[in-house]
């Protein structure tokens, strides 16, 4: 009884066609509600993306491991270099530091000590602008050798070409080996731009510092040639547990991504909350077309009762202007998207300078179009319902 | 064809009951062209309405090609007028968004015919009140006559029992009344079941038979 989808689409394209102005004018709300939400949310992703492309080329592949209680197994130099050996690990590195005063003739200074061993340099990518790292020599024979960075070099000594000079950490001499380029490109060098750095033999710092042992307490791991930082992960886990009784709170691993699940959650709040806001205003565009809808029913009495009479059931009545309300929404949805597109391309070549790119998120755009869809048969049920309810001598004899 | 007994259908105006129909009966047989005339307020509208199953009786029986009508749901009464009661309405009653074409067709999509065969018929239809001409004309595009005669294309192009006339040449000049009620004598020579209803006694007297409607109740006036 139910006439086909197709004439009643036709019909309802007919019936929006014959009133434009209104068709267009109930749509806005729909259409402005649409470019909310796809435009917010895409630049929110845009700019997102480009933040933590950001924060991943400063470096992931790096695992920072702390010990907080060694069970009564202190992992020692050697336990490292056994670790390294281990499949899907690449490199360990104990690691600590230390603020020191560091003095060379009348200067002096306050820098910042790291001790730790030869595998320091690969796993953070340092770049050497003169003389040579420390090595795995240096740190067996607790050698008072020390390398630079550039900010230290020029600050302690007032030059760069200082290899073989001696300087003074809290009082004990070190030999100048290596000076480190100063770069921004890996995260933590970015934060401690303007630090005066002294990498010394992890041994060395052990005699240097009180707070410093053998006993190690934290070290950098990293991923061997075609691993995986998640593999290395998994296995330097396994390791841990087995070592510390399988107590998973006496050690925290962590790594660079966590800086970037940090972001994602700050910034998917933000999604939900800018999206919230503008699906709110694509509910306000609903009420908008349940209003024209209510007043379309009303106009249209003597139309309901007419199709009522030569037998439209109520399903088709129904149907009808269910149909119509969904056209109106998705229309508006269509153009509303549409509009989204070329005011993302319009953003897109203004912050072009920027590297930001604003591409239209293809996820909200499906979001949008099964809202408005949502919202077409929701505020429309109403109004068709009413329509079908009429009787038909009612809607017949009315104006 | 249609077989009425005793129906009665009362109203509330206020606080006064009024009967529109009290114990009414009627008998139409197929092929027949019977006139119903009675004053304003007689319950001629309300007679209509219930033959044409646009409502209900609350009481008494009404047989419409041996079918009670009373127990019937909303849809089946809708899929009732579709299919056996073709209506003409006193103002016509056409869609005004829609062609001429498009109001005939109307009924049609309503019971699911196939698109040729649709296209078939209306234009049959169209033919037959000779407006082929003005098929894609809209109603406003088009004199109370013409409008009238795409009505009654409508009501035909069913094939319906009954063609249910209100007051067909109610809002028409005197000439084209001659040219609706050509058609109506047209359409009882083919062999169609007409009944109309209507306050003007030299239209009434054209029908094969006149029923007097007053205060609800019927009576003969002549047989043929």
């Amino acid at each position: 009884m139910i006439a086909s989808l197709n004439q009643a689409l036709r019909m309802a394209l007919k019936s929006i066609n014959g009133n434009k102005l209104r068709a267009v004018l109930t749509m806005l709300g729909i259409i402005i509600g649409v470019m909310a939400l796809v435009i917010l949310v895409s630049l929110v992703n845009g700019a997102t993306s480009s933040v933590t492309g950001a924060v991943s080329r400063l470096g992931t592949d790096l695992l920072t491991v702390t010990i907080s209680d060694d069970k009564g197994q202190p992992v020692t130099l050697s336990d490292l270099s056994d670790w390294a050996a281990a499949e899907n690990i690449g490199l360990t590195a104990a690691w600590q530091t230390e603020s020191a005063v560091g003095k060379s003739g009348e200067t002096a200074e306050s820098v910042q000590l790291t001790g730790t061993t030869a595998a320091y340099y690969d796993i953070q990518g340092l770049e050497l602008l003169l003389g040579r790292y420390l090595k795995s020599a240096d740190v067996e024979n607790h050698s008072k050798v020390c390398v630079l960075n550039e900010t230290a070099a020029k600050e302690l000594l007032g030059y760069t070409d200082c290899l073989g000079e001696s300087i003074a950490l809290n009082g004990l001499a070190f030999t100048v080996v290596g000076i480190l380029a100063d770069d921004d490109s890996s995260l933590t060098s970015a934060l401690s731009s303007g630090t005066l750095a002294v990498h010394i033999p992890y041994t060395a710092l052990i005699r240097l510092s009180s707070s410093v042992s053998s006993h190690i307490t934290s070290f950098y791991v990293s991923a061997p040639e075609g691993g995986t930082m998640e593999q290395a992960e998994a296995a330097m886990t396994a390791i841990l547990m087995e070592r510390l009784r399988q107590d998973e709170d006496a050690f925290t691993l962590s790594n660079q991504n966590m800086l970037e699940d940090a972001m994602s959650s700050i910034t998917s709040v933000l999604t939900i909350l800018l999206g919230g806001i503008a699906a709110i205003s694509l509910v306000v565009g609903g009420i908008g077309i349940m209003n024209i809808m209510l007043v379309t029913v009303t106009e249209r009495t003597r139309e309901i009762g007419i199709r009522k009479a030569i037998g439209a059931s109520r399903g088709t009545i129904l149907q009808q202007f269910l149909l119509e309300s969904v056209v109106l929404c998705m229309l508006g949805c269509a153009i509303g998207i549409f509009l989204s597109w070329v005011c993302l391309k319009v953003v897109g070549v203004v912050v072009a300078s920027l590297e930001l790119s604003f591409t239209m998120n293809l996820t909200v755009v499906l979001i949008a179009v099964l809202f408005c869809f949502l919202i077409g048969v929701g505020f429309g049920l109403y109004p068709a319902n009413k329509a079908a309810r009429m009787k038909p001598i009612d809607a017949l004899h009315c104006g | 064809m249609i077989r009425i007994k005793d129906l009665c259908k009362t109203y509330q105006i206020g606080d006064e009951p009024v009967h529109a129909l009290d114990h009414a009966c009627l008998h139409v047989a197929p092929g027949e062209f019977v006139g119903i005339i009675g004053p304003s307020g007689s319950g001629k509208s309300t007679l209509m309405n219930i033959i044409g199953c646009l409502d209900v009786a609350d009481s008494g029986q009404y047989l419409l090609d041996g079918i009670p009508i009373e127990n019937y749901s909303e849809n089946q009464l809708a899929a009732i007028r579709n299919r056996k009661i073709g209506f003409v309405f006193q103002s016509f009653n056409l869609i005004p968004k829609l062609t001429a074409e498009e109001n005939v067709e109307l009924p049609l999509i309503y019971q699911g015919v196939k698109k040729p065969e649709r296209m078939e018929r209306v234009a049959a239809a169209l033919q037959r009140v000779e407006l082929t001409k003005r098929a894609n004309h809209f109603p406003t595009e088009l004199s109370g006559g013409q409008q009238q005669r795409v009505a009654i294309a409508r009501a035909i192009v069913t094939r319906p029992s009954l063609i249910l006339a209100d007051e067909p040449t109610g809002n028409l000049d005197s000439k084209t009344t001659l040219e609706i009620m050509a058609i109506f004598h047209e359409l009882h020579r083919q062999g169609n079941t007409i009944v109309l209803i209507t306050h003007d006694d030299s239209v009434a007297a054209q029908a094969q038979r006149s029923i007097h409607i007053l205060d609800g109740r019927l009576r003969e006036v002549k047989g043929s």
